[in-house]
């Protein structure tokens, strides 16, 4: 069965979604991400979608509920490397996405993750 | 609507929409149209959400049904018109539907809304009980 | 096939070389125009030549009522790369039509030197239906070349846009974009495309979008600004938005527009200091 790898780096947990992802695997990913952070008690997940050309609302709604899930679980998630045209496309589509944290790129989503740990 | 025309030698995709892997068909072979017509990354990126959102709309509140790829012109731009047709209940409240936030099955109530932001044309032909056609361009 | 059709094709075919040589004749008397004289004896040769062909198989294919069709593609193909280079070359749109119009005189004369005047009705509608097919064919090069006219005027305009919004590199993992004049809806749209590009090529998690230089701002350029915001966050960067005037600032609040929690800074200067903050670094002087 398809499946998106995470990778467990310390207490943090890395997907790098690579493929075109149907909603199928979209919310497979959901609950196996709950299921890891539970389970290593991950403080951060960092979200690498600067493979991905497209985020539609479905997958926009499963990225905004890792975030919420996480946070219920005392993690941080952070959302890396979206791409110029998918965040113009998402924000005319109406999905800002509030409440998840961003930044450039695997590092300095992880750095970002370092420092919240911190306090 | 601008009276857009199919662009001759150039025919019309068609993709099924039965089940949910069909949606992400239906992305590639807009992602090829964007391609033929032109589009900068932009565009294409902008196409193929809208044609996400409308097939899971066929898939999800249609039951299933099929959509239509072409590539258009209005004799100066070029575009890519897309079909969603089903034979599904229809939708009983076209406004409200078309309101963000208004959702009766998954996702955050902005695929139909959300999608008539990204194309230059929009039209929905609905009959409760007999099923819904939605019919977007995109020009370049 | 229609009587005539068949009758056409006929002069196309058997006289071709004496129809080109006349072609020219009367092509070189019309045509007086700088453009156009520079175009070479041989290459002049080449196209009138290459004209008569795909005339000929496309009259054989189809039919001449209608030049829209399959069998019209080549010379549809043929007559658009003409138009387009003409144009190019500076020629007017009349020049590439008459190439096709002055068509008409040496295959009137060969028609009517083929089949003789006796057949004076037959010979009519012959000349009626050739004229009608090269008009259409006259009028399509015109089209083309307005087009091609069309295409590059929004060229110049798309360029013209994008060298009015340079996004600029202020400091390392900084980057400014100071917007002057007008913000319409297309200008914002390259100006978020621009920014967010840079972002993405220099990684620089911050932007300063300073508006100094802008007039007003009504609800809609508002909403664009903060649309551009939103856009930069989803990539991991953020924005400040920097030289809001206080007439500016006051038509925002009357609007209802809320900047929600965007950071606003007077001056370019004051964000630039918050942007190095936020980096941590600082500027001392010595």
């Amino acid at each position: 069965m398809d499946r998106i790898p995470i990778l467990r780096l310390g207490q943090t947990l890395l997907v790098t979604v690579q493929v075109d992802m149907h909603d199928q695997l979209a919310v497979r990913l959901l609950d196996d991400l709950t299921t890891m952070i539970t389970q290593t008690r991950a403080r951060g997940v960092v979200i690498d979608i600067s493979a991905l050309d497209m985020v539609d609302s479905f997958i926009g709604r499963m990225i905004a509920d890792v975030a919420a899930t996480s946070r219920i679980l005392d993690a941080q998630t952070v959302l890396v490397g979206m791409q110029p045209a998918v965040a113009i496309t998402l924000v005319e589509l109406g999905m800002a996405l509030p409440g998840v944290r961003t930044a450039l790129d695997v590092e300095r989503g992880m750095e970002m993750l370092d420092d919240a740990g911190d306090h | 609507m601008t009276p857009a025309i199919t662009e001759p030698g150039r025919p019309s995709i068609r993709v099924e929409i039965a089940e949910n892997q069909d949606i992400v068909l239906v992305r590639q072979r807009a992602r090829e149209q964007a391609h033929r017509a032109g589009f900068s990354l932009l565009e294409t990126t902008k196409l193929v959400t809208v044609a996400s959102e409308l097939a899971r709309n066929t898939l999800e509140h249609g039951g299933g049904g099929h959509a239509e790829l072409e590539i258009c012109t209005d004799g100066i731009r070029r575009g890519v018109r897309m079909r969603f047709i089903d034979e599904g209940p229809g939708i009983a409240d076209v406004e409200l539907a078309l309101r963000d936030g208004f959702s009766t099955g998954k996702g955050l109530g902005l695929g139909l809304g959300g999608a008539r932001r990204l194309v230059s044309e929009f039209e929905i032909e609905t009959v409760p009980g007999r099923g819904t056609k939605v019919t977007v361009v995109r020009w370049k | 096939m229609a009587v005539s059709t068949n009758r056409i094709i006929q002069v196309l075919k058997s006289s071709q070389v004496q129809l080109l040589a006349d072609w020219i004749k009367v092509l070189r008397a019309t045509v007086t125009s700088r453009a156009a004289s520079t175009i070479s004896d041989p290459e002049i040769q080449m196209q009138c030549q290459e004209f008569i062909s795909l005339l000929s198989d496309a009259v054989a294919a189809g039919t001449l009522e209608d030049i829209t069709g399959e069998p019209w593609r080549l010379v549809r193909e043929f007559l658009a790369g003409l138009s387009r280079s003409r144009g190019r070359q500076g020629g007017s749109p009349s020049e590439t039509a008459i190439f096709v119009f002055s068509f008409k005189e040496p295959l009137v004369a060969h028609l009517r030197r083929m089949f003789g005047e006796d057949e004076a009705a037959q010979l009519f509608s012959d000349l009626w239906e050739c004229s009608r097919a090269l008009d259409k064919l006259g009028l399509y090069t015109i089209e083309i070349h307005q087009q091609a006219r069309e295409d590059l005027i929004r060229r110049q305009g798309e360029e013209m846009l994008e060298l009015s919004t340079p996004v600029i590199q202020l400091w390392d993992g900084i980057l400014a974009i100071p917007l002057i004049g007008t913000l319409d809806s297309s200008r914002t749209q390259i100006v978020m495309e621009s920014l967010l590009q840079q972002i993405a090529v220099t990684r620089s998690p911050i932007a300063i979008l300073d508006i100094t230089g802008v007039p007003t701002v009504d609800t809609l350029t508002a909403q664009h600004l903060l649309k551009t915001v939103a856009a930069t966050r989803l990539m991991g960067a953020e924005c400040i938005i920097s030289g809001i005037r206080p007439q500016i600032a006051q038509t925002i609040v009357h609007l209802g527009v809320s900047l929600g929690d965007i950071v606003t800074k007077a001056s370019l200067a004051d964000a630039f200091r918050v942007a190095l903050k936020k980096l941590g670094q600082t500027i001392t002087v010595s």
